[in-house]
């Protein structure tokens, strides 16, 4: 998760900017659930086929959350699960042994299923690559698709949300954070930016220098 | 050659006194003494013991020269402040006739560094089955004097009570590793907590005290000479001091790591700390310095035993017991005994030199300083300090398991007979 | 975590964070028709074996197999060991051609840590980086094990914490008692061992728990019972004068399993001696755990192996 800039801030952090309200997360998970029920169809008499499956940890709070959202429109719940993607990072070696989290693929499996893949912060798309081979050893889903909360740009694979809440033009210094009540103290996104201190390497910043316009803005 | 004059040294720790040694014996004791074209040492102010004896060590030769030779085991005996030290007979071939015993003495003489009294084998091949030729060994040129089985245990009672029959009338003592080897078998490591814990097999301080026991009662029916090599275990304290109030002909030895070191070392399994006996509890090295001071343990010896590093620089299981000792032995002596005011140096000259010289029956070791006495002398500047680096030290094996302590007190000089056998760290050829 | 060598090393937090992840890794694997993660590509693993045990081998070969890691086992007999090489040379070697780690079994106590100490001098001058893992020294440890046999307690009994865990049989030359009094009592269970005086270790007293010899008068209180295999040549060494006295006093039979509280389950590191420490019904019995510790043995080897490897070397 590191490499997409999300996570929680430590104390005595520079103040974060709010992008989204908590109404803004709210209105924003309602948009996407109507768009997903829309793209694909979904209702009484065509539940079998939807699998929503996020990405811990807030990915799979997003999950159920559109599923709770489609179940109140349509009158009938989505399969709803998560998939850990952890085994499957290509950052493992970068860092101290991450713990893995559940993986909790619905009753009935992928096999043949339309998977959303759901998570909160889309950046480099790796979490995403992770998460698309965990699925493809899970089981053959007919497709997958991919619902953010959040699109940040700075994509380093040929990876693309289906759904998106809101796209953030952002440097590659700043953070993204999502807070969601389930696992936080409160809904809301907010952005962070670093004062001079240089903010330390990711797997993107390390494999790609960030843009001179990182400077700009952060002068700005 | 053998005239020299010693100047500003302190006997035992007392008044700063000159010495005039002419061919080998002290001539004249006093202040402000002159010589002409007598070489002289300047004492500087340290303090003078007689020359350590070192009633057990390891010598190696012949046939472990890889660890250790006759001759660096004398430039380790010199640089430590030792005059003479009895090598044990557990050598290849093993030191069991009058050919392998001359062939030691004769070497230590040609090195000429420490007088070097080869120790018998009680029975032939250290197998404990039958006598070796005691009588020859002692009529021969190498005058044995002192008999042992060490680093095995004459464990049949029968050959014991032989040896000590057949020892007394020879007037030689009979120095036994006391080990039950029925109680000790596979054994790596002290029986307790920690062994337990490391799953190391045991080796019972009990295998230490019933041999002992038994010992001590088969040396009295005998009325034969007992000396009991390394005493590590707490509980064999009793057994001496009842065996001495009886009157028993019995001295024992420990060694300065029993006097130290303690399992806890062991924790990460390094066999630099095996031995054999091997290091027990924190209440066992305090019993042995009480006992030492006491008296109820006689003398101090090193069981130095260097081996190579292909012999330790294995799993513990696979290691050889034995650890160094000559070049470390009256630093951890200081250490554990004079600091804390157990031993003063009287005391230090009384476990390190004279009662190991009678114990050996060498008549000019361990002798006072005194006119008409040999001139054989360890000098100790006590306020030293030194770091231990087994690389450092002159035996060919560097198992020493102090390596990187620091420890007090320091050997200037050795001398034997007049002569300067080490000098500030470095051997006089 | 950079070596497993005895559970002396692990807290509690790092002992739960092992079986968190081999319970996951279950769950992941479970009923996947590929059971094949592709987490350690490229790493190689090495067992070094120096006593027989196709079990213990062929779990952490499973293990490294299944995390995609290149597996090769050496085996003491047909290596160069036999001709004579040291210990040292021969591990320093395996560690040279590009070890990632070397799960080690040797009949010497502290194998595995005088292994790791030589690796990690080499490390230093060389720069490489291998881990070792105790898979069984002499009679010291074999945390794998006792890490498999928490996983099974915590699956069977719900926690371990707060539970009473008797291991009842020969302690004194059981390096997997000494792994599970260990690891048992950090992770808060009471341990009870249960034998003669003869096959407990002189300095138990010292240990984190309980030592009974009676075992009738044990069984109606403990929440699971393992036990240890009791190897008939022990009655020569004088340790009990019989196969049959020691079964009849401590053999766990079908009456003792009926003292055991209902479904409190029956461990064993296995080999079993039937009708010697474990009567065959029992051992066959809806209690008898041995099959679950075998499985999750290997899910407990994967956790080992994907904290060692997995992450940036410490």
């Amino acid at each position: 998760m590191a490499n997409d800039r999300r996570g929680d801030v430590g104390e005595g952090q520079p103040p974060a900017r709010e992008l989204l309200s908590s109404a803004d997360v709210a209105r924003t998970i309602a948009r996407i659930a109507h768009q997903i029920i829309e793209k694909t169809a979904f209702g009484p008499g065509n539940t079998a086929d939807l699998v929503l499956l996020g990405i811990p940890t807030r990915g799979a709070v997003l999950a159920r959350r559109l599923a709770a959202a489609i179940t109140e429109f349509t009158g009938v719940a989505p399969a709803v699960g998560s998939i850990d993607a952890t085994l499957y990072r290509d950052d493992l070696r970068r860092g101290p042994a991450r713990a893995l989290v559940d993986t909790a693929v619905p009753e009935g499996g992928i096999d043949g299923k339309l998977v959303v893949l759901v998570d909160d912060v889309l950046m480099s798309g790796r979490t995403t690559r992770a998460a698309l081979d965990a699925l493809s050893d899970e089981g053959r889903p007919r497709a997958v698709q991919l619902a953010v909360l959040v699109d940040r740009g700075h994509r380093e694979l040929p990876i693309r949300a289906d759904y998106v809440g809101k796209n953030v033009p952002t440097s590659r210094a700043e953070k993204i954070l999502v807070r969601l009540t389930e696992s936080d103290d409160r809904d809301g996104v907010l952005i962070e930016r670093p004062e001079a201190k240089p903010a330390e390497p990711t797997v993107g910043a390390a494999a790609k220098p960030a843009e001179p316009t990182v400077d700009r803005e952060e002068r700005g | 050659m053998t005239d020299l004059l010693i100047t500003n040294a302190k006997p035992y720790g007392e008044e700063a006194v000159d010495l005039l040694v002419r061919d080998g014996v002290v001539a004249e004791i006093g202040t402000g003494l002159t010589a002409e074209g007598v070489g002289t040492l300047d004492a500087g102010g340290h303090v003078l013991l007689p020359g350590l004896v070192d009633l057990h060590v390891h010598l190696r030769e012949p046939g472990g020269e890889e660890s250790e030779t006759i001759e660096t085991g004398s430039h380790a005996a010199a640089l430590g402040g030792f005059t003479a030290v009895f090598a044990m007979p557990n050598t290849d071939p093993v030191a069991d006739t009058a050919v392998v015993v001359e062939h030691v003495r004769r070497r230590g003489e040609e090195v000429g560094l420490v007088d070097v009294h080869p120790v018998g084998a009680v029975t032939t091949g250290l197998r404990g089955e039958k006598l070796a030729e005691l009588g020859t060994m002692v009529s021969s040129a190498a005058q044995v004097r002192m008999f042992s089985d060490d680093g095995r245990c004459v464990n049949d009672p029968l050959i014991m009570r032989r040896a000590l029959e057949y020892a007394s009338a020879l007037d030689v003592v009979i120095a036994q590793h006391a080990e039950d080897h029925r109680l000790t078998g596979g054994a790596q490591a002290h029986e307790g907590a920690i062994a337990s814990r490391l799953g190391l097999a045991g080796w019972p301080a009990t295998a230490e005290e019933t041999v002992i026991a038994r010992d001590v009662a088969l040396a009295r029916e005998a009325g034969a000479a007992l000396h009991v090599c390394h005493v590590s275990s707490l509980h064999s304290i009793a057994v001496l001091r009842a065996a001495k109030a009886q009157g028993v002909r019995v001295s024992a030895e420990v060694t300065p790591h029993h006097l130290l070191l303690t399992d806890g070392r062991l924790t990460g399994y390094d066999p630099v700390n095996k031995v054999n006996p091997p290091l027990r509890t924190g209440a066992d090295t305090q019993a042995m310095r009480e006992a030492l001071a006491e008296g109820v343990i006689d003398v101090v010896a090193t069981d130095h035993a260097p081996h190579a590093s292909q012999y330790k620089d294995t799993e513990w299981a696979a290691a050889k017991p034995g650890m160094l000792g000559l070049q470390t032995a009256l630093s951890v002596v200081i250490h554990t005994m004079v600091e804390p005011g157990l031993l003063d140096w009287h005391g230090v000259a009384q476990v390190m030199s004279e009662r190991p010289a009678e114990i050996g029956n060498l008549p000019d070791q361990g002798r006072p300083i005194a006119v008409g006495e040999p001139a054989t002398f360890a000098l100790v500047d006590p306020d030293a300090q030194w770091t231990v680096r087994g690389a450092a030290l002159a035996s060919r094996a560097a198992n020493t398991p102090y390596e990187g302590m620091r420890l007090p007190g320091a050997v200037v000089a050795t001398v034997l007979r007049g002569r300067i056998t080490a000098r500030d760290g470095k051997v006089v050829a | 975590m950079k070596h497993l060598l005895s559970i002396a090393d692990l807290d509690a937090a790092t002992a739960t964070g092992l079986l968190d992840t081999a319970s996951r890794l279950k769950d992941t694997l479970l009923g996947r028709e590929v059971r094949k993660l592709p987490t350690l590509r490229g790493r190689t693993v090495v067992t070094l074996f120096y006593e027989d045990s196709t079990r213990t081998r062929v779990s952490f070969e499973i293990a490294g197999k299944w995390m995609s890691a290149d597996t090769i086992n050496v085996s003491a007999k047909g290596s160069s060991v036999s001709k004579g090489e040291s210990l040292r040379d021969t591990s320093l070697t395996i560690s040279a051609m590009g070890a990632d780690c070397v799960i080690v079994r040797h009949p010497a106590s502290g194998a595995a840590h005088r292994i790791a100490g030589w690796a990690d001098k080499d490390a230093g001058t060389t720069g490489t980086h291998t881990s070792i893992v105790n898979a069984g020294d002499g009679t010291h440890e074999h945390p794998t094990q006792a890490l498999l046999d928490a996983a099974t307690l915590r699956e069977r009994l719900g926690s371990v914490a707060g539970r009473r865990i008797g291991i009842v049989g020969d302690v004194l030359h059981s390096r997997v008692a000494r792994s599970n009094v260990l690891l048992l009592s950090t992770l808060g269970a009471e341990v009870v061992l249960i034998a003669p005086p003869t096959l407990l270790p002189t300095g138990v007293a010292e240990w984190p728990c309980r030592v009974a010899h009676h075992l009738d008068a044990e069984l109606p209180a403990l929440d699971a019972v393992m036990m240890l295999r009791v190897q008939a040549e022990r009655m020569h060494g004088g340790f009990f004068p019989s196969a049959r006295e020691y079964s009849i006093a401590y053999g766990l039979n079908e009456r003792r399993l009926a003292l055991l509280p209902e479904g409190a389950p029956v461990l064993h590191p296995g080999p079993m001696v039937r009708g010697m420490e474990i009567a065959p019904a029992v051992a066959d019995a809806p209690n008898a755990a041995v099959l679950a510790q075998v499985r999750n043995g290997v899910h407990v080897r994967m956790a080992v192996l994907y904290h060692l490897l997995a992450g940036a070397p410490e």
